[in-house]
């Protein structure tokens, strides 16, 4: 295999795991963040307050947490997960949904302090409101969206741990730009960085105009 | 008349950060007409208008419908709080709420596009419109479910005379037509072109009410100078 073979296999294979995860972990955080914007009760501020905190959750800790539960030894170690995509995208939902939540909830809170009273007014159940503030934020949402690929896109020390960096199996971008390093490849690490790069720009680029997010009028 | 009222408050208390500021309220709104609340500001118009609508909680006594049924009044605010769609969704939306066919939410949504003259903006977006328009489209959205109430909290507050002639217009029209309105206002010019029922406010309370006759003839000292214009506490 050559190496423009190998690089569009790694790249595609960042490209996978990482949208992968972010839509994973889109469907849990964006409910979750419009949730916690519309509803009150009473641990509200404490669970915000945590997932908030979670935002800085360090990659490697949630790395070596999933590595124990997939382990042979670990409580899901029967799924013979360990060392696969699967177990990188499990790493990476954990490491972003609580940036997404965070951010979506911030945008949500905003939006529903405009509705709250038209929204009350016209009798709207509590599924009705969270799912108007889905629609009528989702360009807000999208920026959540992003936040979460952007870290997604560059995390290295979860997936090293749980991926195993193998070749062919479960090399991406960022665990082959740690191994050239490593190695004292800097030429090809380096090329593999802009190759990252490149690719985090042309998904935002993409998703901001497919979603039309800069034309005008529009939100 | 309207099958929702009469509408009937009890011994209404509203506190807030420990203050009352609405009440003791007893009140009846009959079926017919036209109801307006005056009173100087911070006397408890909105809140009154919020707690017959059942937007704001009372902490003691009771608000009593005839027959309740929320999808049958409707609210304008008196900042018109526009979606963040197109001013024909705008429209759409409370239908769309109630699963009301497509068809018919067409019909509703073109019939009250051209009744309030916005027929050229309908896939623009609503928070591009000016200051009248977007009243005149919150109070389209509030109709377009066919409310037998319509509560208004100064719909006219902020706006030109020629966007306040338009709006007086529609509401004189859906009066007409049998939707009973109950509406706050600070303009006295408003209240008397529009007034079956006067509701005099002070301090949270009902100072005094009755039909439109009290403008000319109010029984207290409080109303007479409030109508003259002069200051009130």
């Amino acid at each position: 295999m050559g190496i423009d073979e190998e690089l569009w296999e790694i790249s595609l294979r960042s490209l996978r795991v990482t949208l992968a995860a972010l839509l994973i972990a889109s469907a849990i955080a964006i409910p979750l963040g419009t949730y916690l914007a519309v509803q009150r009760f009473r641990y509200r501020r404490f669970v915000i307050s945590m997932i908030n905190a979670l935002m800085g959750l360090p990659p490697v800790v949630v790395g070596l947490v999933v590595y124990i539960m997939l382990s042979r030894s670990g409580p899901f170690g029967v799924l013979n997960l360990l060392f696969t995509p699967t177990a990188m995208i499990i790493a990476q939902v954990i490491i972003i949904t609580p940036v997404i939540a965070s951010i979506a909830h911030q945008s949500m809170r905003e939006l529903w302090a405009e509705y709250h009273d038209l929204l009350i007014s016209l009798n709207t159940s509590k599924r009705q409101r969270i799912l108007t503030l889905i629609y009528d934020g989702r360009r807000n949402l999208l920026t959540a969206a992003l936040a979460g690929f952007g870290r997604a896109i560059g995390e290295v020390g979860a997936i090293m741990i749980v991926g195993g960096n193998i070749d062919h199996v479960t090399r991406v971008l960022t665990t082959a730009i740690a191994l050239e390093t490593g190695k004292g490849d800097f030429a090809l690490a380096l090329g593999l960085g802009f190759v990252l790069i490149g690719i985090a720009i042309l998904v935002n680029l993409a998703i901001h105009t497919l979603s039309r997010t800069e034309r005008e009028g529009r939100w | 008349m309207t099958a929702a009222f009469p509408l009937t408050l009890s011994g209404v208390h509203v506190r807030k950060q420990g203050k009352t500021v609405l009440g003791p309220v007893d009140l009846t709104l009959a079926t017919d007409g036209t109801t307006i609340i005056v009173g100087p500001n911070g006397s408890g118009k909105t809140m009154l208008l919020r707690v017959m609508h059942g937007i704001e909680r009372v902490n003691d006594g009771q608000v009593a419908w005839e027959c309740d049924d929320p999808a049958k009044h409707g609210f304008v605010f008196q900042t018109p709080i526009m979606m963040r769609r197109t001013v024909a969704e705008n429209l759409a939306y409370p239908l769309k709420l109630l699963k009301t066919p497509k068809d018919q939410i067409a019909m509703a949504v073109d019939h009250w596009l051209a009744r309030i003259g916005l027929e050229a903006s309908r896939n623009g977006q609503a928070t591009r419109l000016s200051g009248g328009e977007r009243q005149k489209l919150a109070i389209a959205r509030a109709l377009i479910r066919k409310p037998d109430v319509l509560f208004l909290d100064e719909p006219c507050a902020n706006l030109d005379g020629h966007a306040t002639r338009e709006i007086e217009a529609l509401l004189y029209e859906v009066a007409s037509a049998g939707t009973r309105l109950v509406m706050a206002t600070h303009d006295m010019g408003q209240a008397r072109r529009l007034a079956n029922d006067l509701v005099f406010l002070l301090d949270g309370k009902i100072h005094e009410l009755g039909p439109a006759a009290i403008f000319d003839r109010p029984a207290t000292g409080a109303l007479a100078a409030f109508l003259r214009g002069d200051i009130v506490t």
